[in-house]
């Protein structure tokens, strides 16, 4: 097995008796039994077991001579003609958060949308989704949701407020009424605002991005003439260098870049291509995480960073930066940009540094190949400055009117005390949020916008690449489209819905090519997309002398970032299903908190001790900036630069924007700075100790334990492409002395120089067992997932609590350990976490592996879990009682038991948990997104991954009824489908022309494996191993891989 | 190998009797004028379309022919009869392109010969009557027998007493039965065994409702409507091949035929009587169908609302056929692909007035059911991936395959 040595957290590495004592627990808790020698001694006395024996006879017996409740079948009145009850119907509509776009398709059950997945057709994200895209379906349902009009905090009639805004907006004289968005990429809304903006001479509107790429739009205005953004081919890269973009993550358009960055990693020993990824960064990323090479740096010297850079790649010059690590990727970027086909992306929101970001894509050639001026981007237009003269003004009084649609910067505007207090001075303040968020509660009028899935709309990601959004429900609550809005104060008389469909018949030219471009969801330029290049005009120099003047100070800096699954906030702050899931770098849930590298953390009392990693409690330091200062619990993440403190964004909640999102961590939005151009991620802090009491962080990547057995494979492309068959035989002196019978000694002499990885597994499969083979007379399904192409983005995550009911369980339980996520992305460093510049970090999606030899199926004493003769792991939930025994004997810890009563399925009210973070998961308007071909489990029984069983009985239905074997492709699981960089194939292993039969036998032999192949349970799903672009894989040697020695 | 002789024979017997169901398809002519055209015509009265006996003598064939395959066409030529036709019934007929001109013959021929059916003789204990039991005769006959082994045991005690006496032998003293530790052990473990049946059984049978026949909001028919009409149970329960659910038809399905239909003209052949022994008006049934319809009979039109919407209510029907929620079925998997009869898990549908559960609709008997069952395994090429089935199959070495077989007893097959 490999050598290499990987942690999945400071705590394994170092092997704290802590730790050890948690990986031989069975359960995180002190269980409440009396475990004691003497049976007759026991605390629980006989009486109470006779007692407790008693009332359950008696209980049983009542229950049973119950009566039956009548139940009632209620068919529809008039039964709509499209609707067949139990058959989904889809819909194609568009995701826009802001400028975040992906096309989707609504999947609805009478009536009610219950899923979300990715349009296909779209040439932008390709079918791909995030997590925040997968759980937006969560927010529809939200109870916190506006149920109406708000006026003066007092509900009110959509007829009483247009009046009263009507009238204010035209008494407003020399007064300018401003309309404040974010990012907007309808077409027809911003027709609308035009059309208001007629309406009302000297009105204006204002693009405001909460989190912003001012600086980015500014500095492509100077260098070539835009204000706006390119489009980025990261297929087509060679070398990506990235100076703290977070582009698979966060930055600007993650599900395109990471569809994209992926088809430039799928490496194979017959197609040794694979893309170089550069990255610089202060805090740990998951696009670092991807990187082939990585460097850390503090924020303030990103400039020099990329100064350096553009020297290097125009001068040849050495760069001469703080680290030495620094100098050689430079160097080494350098190199490779010059061979072509290079990208630098830059995540700064300084217009000097995007200005010599420009320079270096224009000199490298990049200009015009991976940089596509032909084709831009419309994802983010605020720029800075204008909002900044927007709370100018209202502090001015010369602001009558302000509507709000799609912002909120009470919350998130850097300085927001001063936008309060302008806010105050405006006489007629409108917000469209969907709740009184920190924004609406100061508002004269709230007029709540629809949710996406209950609107018509449009969206223009790019020029001439439109995407239409169509409602999948009516609207749940007296709301009403911003677009409406907006047209009656204009006093216009129709309706958006009918002036949409005017816009886009007339621009489609008739109902036939409206209809079609309404079904597709997408209106695209035939063939691929255009490409090309503008012509550059930026002043280097002087921006380079601009980042040389404004150097940074020698303490400590803050980086504030957008967690993955949190994003800026808005509405997503209250989603239970983002909340729980685990931060890709740091595995924690609920909460936001201080980053710091080890060795900081050591200084500030909170290292690396018993007390401070297992232990959920943290240390709380206090980070202090000229004007603002949070106390913070510390999480310690290896792979940050050490003077660099990382706090994410979007958390800190007025209770009124949730049960979810109240009491969860803390805003880092006021640590923002502007520096008279744009607004500034990074500021100069100090830390401090505190004696406050540890705050404890929910953290699951200490959860499941393997007892440091070694499970992911990663090699260099250079080990891979010199010997294809370095795992191969990895696997074969693993498992090779079992691949052939005894009798059948002499095949095993004449064995080929080539290691046949069918025949070896064949032989395995046969010889490794006392147990029969399972015969899989007519489907096997199997799953591979690529390590080089996951991105741990966690949109399978949420994807399949969404399609499978999986409940959220809270922080307290998380704490607990009692997490339900039937699929959880193990992320394992490896490198000295003393030395930030080493660590590499690979991610690793772990679900049911539906082994054909299982080891949970033998041990339950019911035969509540056992085999399918399709290969999979069947649970049956009324059967379970309980035993925890499969759980114990699961090498994968993929198993997870029903502490408590997480979806009101027992009849018993006590045993729910009451836990306020969950509790509005149980409402009945909550409960609507439940999936009703997935039981939901009640208390004491064991779940798992289940490959989406109904998925795949209903493809099969479909076949069936068609009379035509399944196709390859029909039966997708929702993890795969969430999946925005198709790391994740699943398919039939006895169809010979799956996809997933090629890539196992042909296509990809050389890098698959299976997770702890040597148990021979037997695994359904395989991994694909990780091929690293550098010199060397980090981790220790096998001498110092005590961990590996001591238990195998 | 034996057993699995006994077996597959088993197999092959049940799944000939249930055959029966299949094998014996309705003449041609019946059954396409069942499903295409019993839902708007009867053959000798005027329902929603004329009677239909007779009319190849009133029109010529290829009239009708054409007219069944697009009559709008007709109409638009300007037929008389056509108009007519239209005029008299306020509706045209949904075209039949489907249907070849060797259909719609042997449909003619159908109502043709078809007779008005004679009143069937009063049922003497029907299907749904539970059978003769004899357990009281066995219970009376065991108590006897109980009391003269007591009898007998007591005078035999007495005997021996009075000879032991008459020996000089001193009796033991005697003790109660009631108070012998042999009679409380007995009485103890019988009572424990009894309570523990009676406890598992009850627990087993929890929430099965076999028979269940609860009151509905509106007295419905399913003998007058698929026994009598012999209307096809997919012209209401449309879900039944596409969907899990069969659906209960919405009201404004019940409107097709019954804005025509206003009154139960067959009280006399029929009389509807509920399982308590009232009678029923069935006219009044179809004026409580008209409320929840929202339909006024008197101005043969739908009430509406100011925008135009229909105003009816749903019908609340009480559920009968419950299963539990952790199990998942499909009926178009039994309808469609399994090829399945209605009637094999909801019983003589077709002779009920008033709908009761007919199968236990326990796990059990659904799993025996796909023990037993033989898929369409050559007919489906969706099974064409059971390689090794057909091979045997084509050795001869297996005559068939159940849902068994292919997994249909399996946990995931129903529980996810």
């Amino acid at each position: 097995m490999s050598q290499k040595k990987y942690w999945n957290g400071l705590e394994e590495l170092n092997s704290t008796a802590a730790q050890q004592q948690l990986a031989e627990n069975e359960f995180r808790e002190e269980l409440p039994l009396d475990m004691g020698d003497k049976l007759f001694g026991a605390t629980t006395p006989r009486r109470d077991f006779l007692k407790f024996l008693g009332f359950s006879t008696l209980a049983a017996t009542i229950v049973s001579s119950c009566e039956m409740p009548v139940r009632r079948a209620i068919p529809y009145a008039i039964k709509p003609e499209d609707i067949v009850p139990g058959i989904p119907n889809y819909y194609a509509s568009t995701f826009a958060d802001g400028g975040d776009y992906c096309a989707v398709v609504i999947k609805t059950r009478d009536g009610r949308p219950i899923k979300i997945e990715g349009n296909e057709l779209s040439s932008i994200t390709k079918g791909g989704t995030s997590a925040r895209v997968q759980a937006s379906v969560l927010n529809l349902y939200d109870k916190t949701r506006l149920r109406q009009p708000m006026a003066d905090g007092q509900e009110a009639t959509f007829e009483a407020i247009d009046g009263s805004i009507k009238e204010a907006i035209a008494k407003a004289g020399g007064q300018a009424t401003y309309i404040l968005t974010s990012t907007i990429i309808s077409p027809s809304t911003k027709d609308i605002i035009a059309q208001f903006i007629a309406k009302y001479p000297g009105s204006k509107h204002v693009v405001y991005d909460a989190v912003s790429y001012s600086g980015m739009l500014q500095a492509n205005e100077a260098c070539y003439g835009k204000r706006t953004l390119p489009s980025y081919n990261f297929e087509k890269a060679q070398t990506i260098v990235s100076l703290g973009a977070d582009f698979l993550g966060t930055w600007l358009s993650p599900i395109e870049f990471s569809k994209s960055y992926s088809r430039g990693r799928k490496v194979s020993a017959k197609n040794l291509k694979l893309s170089k990824h550069y990255q610089f960064e202060s805090n740990h990323t998951t696009t670092g995480a991807c990187a082939d090479h990585r460097a850390t740096c503090k924020p303030s010297e990103m400039g020099a960073i990329a100064s350096a850079l553009y020297n290097a790649v125009v001068n040849g010059t050495q760069p001469a930066l703080s680290s030495p690590k620094l100098n050689e990727l430079v160097t080494k970027a350098a190199a490779d940009l010059k061979k072509g086909n290079g990208l630098v992306v830059c995540g700064s929101n300084d217009v000097n540094v995007q200005t010599v970001v420009n320079a270096i894509n224009d000199k490298s050639g990049a200009n015009g190949t991976t940089v596509n001026w032909t084709v831009t981007s419309n994802n983010k237009q605020g720029i800075d400055s204008d909002m900044v003269a927007l709370c100018n003004a209202m502090a001015a009084g010369q602001v009558g009117a302000l509507i709000m649609h799609g912002v909120n910067p009470v919350y998130d505007y850097y300085d927001a005390k001063k936008f309060t207090e302008a806010l105050a001075k405006v006489p007629v303040t409108v917000s469209t949020a969907d709740r009184m968020d920190e924004t609406a509660q100061k508002c004269k009028f709230v007029v709540p916008d629809h949710h996406y899935l209950e609107s018509w709309g449009d969206a223009e990601p790019k020029p001439g690449y439109y995407s239409l959004m169509q409602p999948g429900i009516s609207p749940l609550f007296k709301t009403r489209a911003f677009q409406d809005s907006l047209l009656s104060w204009a006093g216009a008389s129709t309706t958006y819905g009918d002036y949409w469909k005017q816009y886009w018949t007339s621009k489609l030219g008739g109902q036939d090519k409206f209809d079609k471009a309404l079904q597709d969801g997408v209106i695209e330029p035939a063939g691929d997309m255009a490409s090309g290049g503008a012509s550059f005009a930026g002043n280097v120099s002087d921006a380079m002398s601009k980042i040389q003047a404004k150097k940074g100070g020698s303490g400590i800096e803050l980086v504030v970032y957008q967690s993955v699954a949190i994003g800026h906030g808005g509405a997503w702050s209250n989603n239970p299903w983002l909340q729980e899931m685990p931060d890709p770098i740091t595995k924690a849930t609920w909460d936001n908190y201080a980053c710091l590298s080890p060795a900081r953390a050591k200084q500030l009392d909170a290292e690396l001790t018993g007390q401070n990693e297992i232990v959920a409690a943290k240390k709380v330091i206090r980070v202090k900036s000229g004007n603002y200062e949070l106390l913070l619990p510390v999480v310690v993440v290896p792979g940050m630069h050490n003077d660099v403190v990382a706090i994410s964004l979007g958390y800190g909640r007025d209770a009124k924007v949730g049960r979810a999102a109240a009491n969860t961590g803390k805003n880092a939005y006021p640590f923002l700075t502007y520096n008279g151009q744009t607004f500034d991620y990074t500021t100069d802090v100090t830390l401090e100790k505190t004696t406050e009491k540890p705050y404890e962080i929910a953290i699951t990547q200490t959860h499941m334990s393997y007892e440091g057995r070694p499970v992911v494979h990663e090699y260099t492309l250079d080990e891979f492409s010199k010997d294809p068959e370095v795992l191969l035989k990895e696997r074969e002196k693993e498992i090779g002395e079992f691949a052939h019978v005894p009798w059948q000694e002499e095949g095993k002499e004449s064995k080929a120089e080539k290691i046949n990885a069918e025949e070896m597994e064949k032989g395995f499969r046969a010889n490794g067992t006392m147990y029969p083979v399972y015969e899989h007379p007519g489907i096997h399904w199997g799953m591979s997932i690529d390590l080089n192409t996951c991105v741990g983005c966690g949109a399978c995550v949420v994807g399949c609590m969404a399609e499978n009911n999986v409940s959220v369980v809270g922080k307290e339980h998380v704490m607990l350990a009692h997490e339900m996520h039937w699929i959880r992305i193990d992320r394992y460093f490896s490198g000295n976490p003393e030395d930030s510049d080493s660590i590499q970090t690979i991610f690793q999606p772990m679900m049911c592996q539906h082994c054909d030899n299982a080891p949970c199926e033998n041990v339950c004493p019911v035969d509540a879990t056992n085999h399918s003769s399709e290969g999979i792991n069947q649970m049956a939930y009324n059967r379970c009682i309980g035993t925890k025994y499969c759980a114990n004997n699961c090498p994968y810890k993929v198993r997870h038991f029903n502490w408590m009563d997480w979806n009101g399925a027992d009849c018993f009210d006590d045993n729910q948990y009451e836990d306020g973070r969950r509790d509005d998961m149980n409402d009945d308007l909550t409960r609507m997104v439940l999936n009703p071909d997935v039981t939901v489990r009640s208390r004491g029984v064991m779940e798992k991954c289940s490959f989406c069983v109904q998925r795949l009985q209903e493809a099969k239905l479909t076949a069936k009824k068609l009379g035509r074997p399944v196709k390859d492709g029909e039966a997708r699981t929702a993890c795969q489908m969430a999946c925005p960089t198709d790391a994740i194939v699943f398919g039939n292993m006895n169809d010979t022309e799956s996809a997933l039969h090629k890539l196992r036998r042909e296509e990809q032999t050389e890098r698959t494996f299976y997770v702890l192949e040597q148990l021979h349970v037997l695994p359904n799903v395989n991994y694909l191993a990780k091929i690293r672009n550098t010199e060397e894989i980090v981790g220790a040697n096998e001498k110092t891989d005590e961990m590996m020695n001591k238990h195998i | 190998m034996f057993r699995g002789l006994a077996h597959s024979a088993l197999a092959l017997v049940i799944a000939l009797l249930f055959c029966n169901f299949s094998a014996i398809a309705a003449p041609d002519g019946k059954a396409l004028f069942m499903s295409n055209c019993a839902s708007c015509h009867n053959p000798l009265k005027d329902a929603t379309g004329p009677a239909l006996q007779g009319a190849d003598q009133r029109n010529t064939k290829e009239w009708i022919y054409n007219w069944v395959h697009n009559p709008p066409a007709i109409l638009a030529a300007g037929d008389k009869h056509a108009n007519e036709l239209k005029a008299k019934f306020g509706a045209v007929m949904t075209p039949f392109p489907q249907l070849s001109k060797d259909d719609i013959d042997a449909i003619l021929k159908y109502v043709d010969d078809y007779k008005a059916p004679v009143a069937a003789a009063p049922a003497a204990g029907g299907t749904g009557q539970p059978q003769e039991d004899n357990t009281w005769v066995y219970t009376v006959v065991t108590i006897a027998l109980l009391t003269l082994v007591l009898i007998l045991w007591r005078a035999n005690n007495a005997l021996r007493r009075i000879a032991n006496e008459k020996s000089g032998i001193q009796n033991e003293k005697p003790i109660p039965l009631y108070r012998s530790k042999l009679t409380i052990a007995i009485v103890a473990i019988i009572a424990f065994i009894m309570a523990g049946y009676w406890m598992v059984n009850g627990a087993v049978n929890m929430g099965r409702q076999q028979n269940y026949q609860p009151l509905q909001p509106i007295f419905y028919s399913h003998k007058v409507h698929a026994g009598i009409n012999q209307i096809n149970c997919l012209y209401c329960h449309a879900g039944a091949e596409k969907s899990r659910q069969a659906m209960i038809p919405s009201s404004n399905i019940c409107m097709n035929c019954h804005k025509q239909i206003n009154e139960y003209s067959g009280d006399k052949d029929h009389p509807l009587v509920t399982a308590e022994g009232n009678h029923i008006d069935g006219t009044k049934q179809i004026q409580e169908l008209y409320r929840y319809a929202g339909w006024d009979p008197a101005k043969k039109d739908y009430n509406r609302d100011a925008k135009g919407n229909i105003l009816a209510t749903p019908i609340k029907w009480v559920k009968i056929h419950n299963l539990p929620d952790h199990v998942y079925f499909n009926h178009s998997q039994h309808v469609k692909v399994g090829q399945v009869q209605c009637q094999r898990c909801h019983g003589p549908i077709q002779e009920m007035d008033e709908v009761y559960q007919f199968a236990p609709l326990s796990m059990g008997w659904c799993i025996n059911c796909h023990r037993q069952t033989q898929v369409q395994f050559a007919d489906n090429d969706y099974y064409k991936i059971f390689e090794k089935y057909h091979q045997e199959m084509k050795d001869g070495s297996r005559k068939g395959v159940t849902v068994e077989e292919i997994g249909g007893t399996e946990c995931q097959r129903c529980h996810y």
